[in-house]
């Protein structure tokens, strides 16, 4: 669902009260948190959709890699995972069922998670991704709630997996759609694990609502504005091509009509403002670290072998959420 | 001059514009409308003939577009002209690179051959897609490499440059990575696999 959609129907459930929950449901966080006790707390998220590449094993991985990074984002490490699978047992051969398990179980095995179970549905279109649990000290947890004035922005995977999920749709742009494809299926792992050594104000990944909505998600969280430097994000090969020709899916324009605090300058080519509201899938981690590690963090990634990694703008001063793009 | 009316409602994402090119390509000239019925939808359409360098008229009624677009002869060539060059800087060439020199016998030629490769890859139109290092093919895509400049100028062309984590491990140049990104078998695997691809 678009982020105007979810938030209407949120905002109508009672908010239920529990000391131990560290993160909930009223902060737009990527995963919840529960404290066990005082060095452990539980981080789970759940997440599954229907198959944006044709081949089903890359299916299996890109829907679990996307699936864990939540996990990634609130700081934890992944422990188990449990299977969440819609299939048309009719239509489809179960070698296509398997091939899919058998992506989204590897894809497990190299997060160093397990998966302990699952369920099954049948139905008309096949929908796969996973309910993942990890664990995280409580005085560790990254929201997206932290960031604070004088912080930099650093993202670590390259945007417009939707833009190029169309054209390959549309069998248009073979390389950027190979490309946007191998980023999806690759774990937030390493670049995680190369944050541990900074200091994190806050973090999210981006996924659904684009990089405009979780940058907004962080900014209203965390109670500041935030400039992003157009030239400065990475971006795909072949997306803004793929973009100009319209290419650009439904869900970009939802996430565009919802996010009223974003503000372009003039010399931002309409292309890229697509891009920014681009829905990603297995998106990359978005930093908010000290001004002066940027630049370390931003090396460090690219020495661990997160290519795409840069730094892509900073807070500005306190707000409530509004972002400006120049 | 023909009249020709395209109708796209109910179509998902990117069903209105593959249509509508579609549509542009089998017209020689003349007006085509495209109708469909939702913004986003629209938006794409109107992006798409923007693109092709044609004009497009929109008129919106119950909550339905149609969209008019006037192909002249002049343009269906240039519209052509545009959809080739994009083809043709564009491919799915896959290079497996199984070595850190280029082709058996002398190390030191072998390397100076690499260093040519690389060099003249660079020119090549369309560039490759994906370039896999494996065993000490990976030592090329590490700090030190004598090809990192061509590497780098390739991945910022949007090649991706991808080296066997294993192999580095077992090189123990894992840390040394300067360039690309660290894949696994299944991979390298799928790649080659589905791509047209030449080891070396």
């Amino acid at each position: 669902m678009g982020p105007g959609d979810l938030a209407g129907v949120l905002s109508k459930l009672p908010v239920v009260q529990n000391s131990n929950v560290l993160v909930g449901i009223t902060t737009s966080d990527d995963a919840g948190v529960y404290k066990l006790n005082e060095t452990t707390a539980l981080v789970q998220t759940v997440d599954f959709f229907t198959p944006i590449v044709d081949d089903p094993y890359l299916f299996g991985q890109i829907a679990a890699a996307n699936s864990l990074s939540d996990i990634y984002a609130m700081g934890a490490t992944p422990m188990t995972a449990l299977n969440l699978v819609e299939f048309p047992n009719c239509k489809l051969p179960g070698e296509v069922l398997l091939a899919i398990l058998q992506g989204g179980q590897n894809k497990v095995a190299e997060a160093g998670a397990v998966i302990i179970g699952g369920h099954t549905i049948d139905d008309n279109e096949p929908k796969y991704g996973l309910a993942v649990t990890g664990i995280v000290h409580p005085d560790k947890v990254w929201t997206n709630a932290g960031a604070q004035s004088g912080d930099c922005l650093v993202l670590t995977k390259a945007l417009g997996t939707g833009i190029l999920a169309s054209a390959a749709r549309a069998n248009l742009f073979p390389n950027g759609v190979m490309v946007a494809t191998v980023s999806m299926a690759t774990l937030n792992a390493v670049a995680a694990k190369v944050a541990e050594g900074f200091t994190v104000h806050a973090c999210t990944d981006i996924t659904g609502f684009g990089l405009s909505g979780h940058v907004y998600e962080m900014a209203a969280g965390s109670k500041v504005a935030i400039t992003i430097d157009s030239a400065a994000l990475p971006l795909l090969p072949d997306a803004v091509e793929a973009a100009s020709m319209g290419l650009v899916p439904g869900g970009a324009y939802a996430n565009r009509s919802y996010l009223t605090t974003v503000t372009f300058a003039e010399n931002v080519p309409e292309a890229v403002r697509d891009i920014c509201f681009d829905p990603q899938t297995s998106g990359g981690l978005l930093f908010a670290v000290p001004a002066r590690e940027a630049d370390e963090l931003v090396l460090a990634l690219h020495s661990a072998g997160v290519a795409s990694a840069s730094k892509i703008g900073h807070i500005t001063n306190e707000g409530s959420g509004e972002i400006y793009v120049r | 001059m023909s009249d020709r009316i395209v109708d796209c409602r109910g179509m998902a994402c990117p069903g209105p514009v593959i249509t509508t090119k579609k549509a542009i390509e089998e017209t020689s000239s003349g007006r085509i409308t495209i109708i469909v019925d939702n913004e986003a939808a629209k938006t794409n359409v109107a992006k798409f003939a923007a693109a092709n360098g044609l004009g497009a008229g929109v008129e919106a009624k119950d909550g339905q577009y149609y969209i008019s677009i006037i192909k002249g002869t002049g343009q269906l060539a240039e519209a052509d002209d545009r959809s080739q060059a994009a083809i043709g800087d564009t491919s799915s060439q896959v290079y497996l690179i199984t070595q850190d020199t280029l082709g058996h016998g002398s190390p030191e030629l072998g390397t100076v051959l690499v260093k040519g490769f690389m060099t003249t890859l660079l020119e090549v139109k369309p560039q490759p897609a994906v370039i896999l290092m494996i065993n000490s093919g990976v030592k090329l895509a590490v700090k030190g490499s004598p090809v990192l400049n061509q590497l780098t100028t390739l991945a910022s062309r949007g090649v991706s440059i991808l080296s066997c984590g294993t192999c580095l491990d077992y090189y123990q140049l894992k840390t040394e990575l300067a360039v690309g990104e660290i894949t696994n078998m299944y991979t390298i695997v799928e790649t080659i696999t589905k791509h047209k691809t030449v080891t070396l």
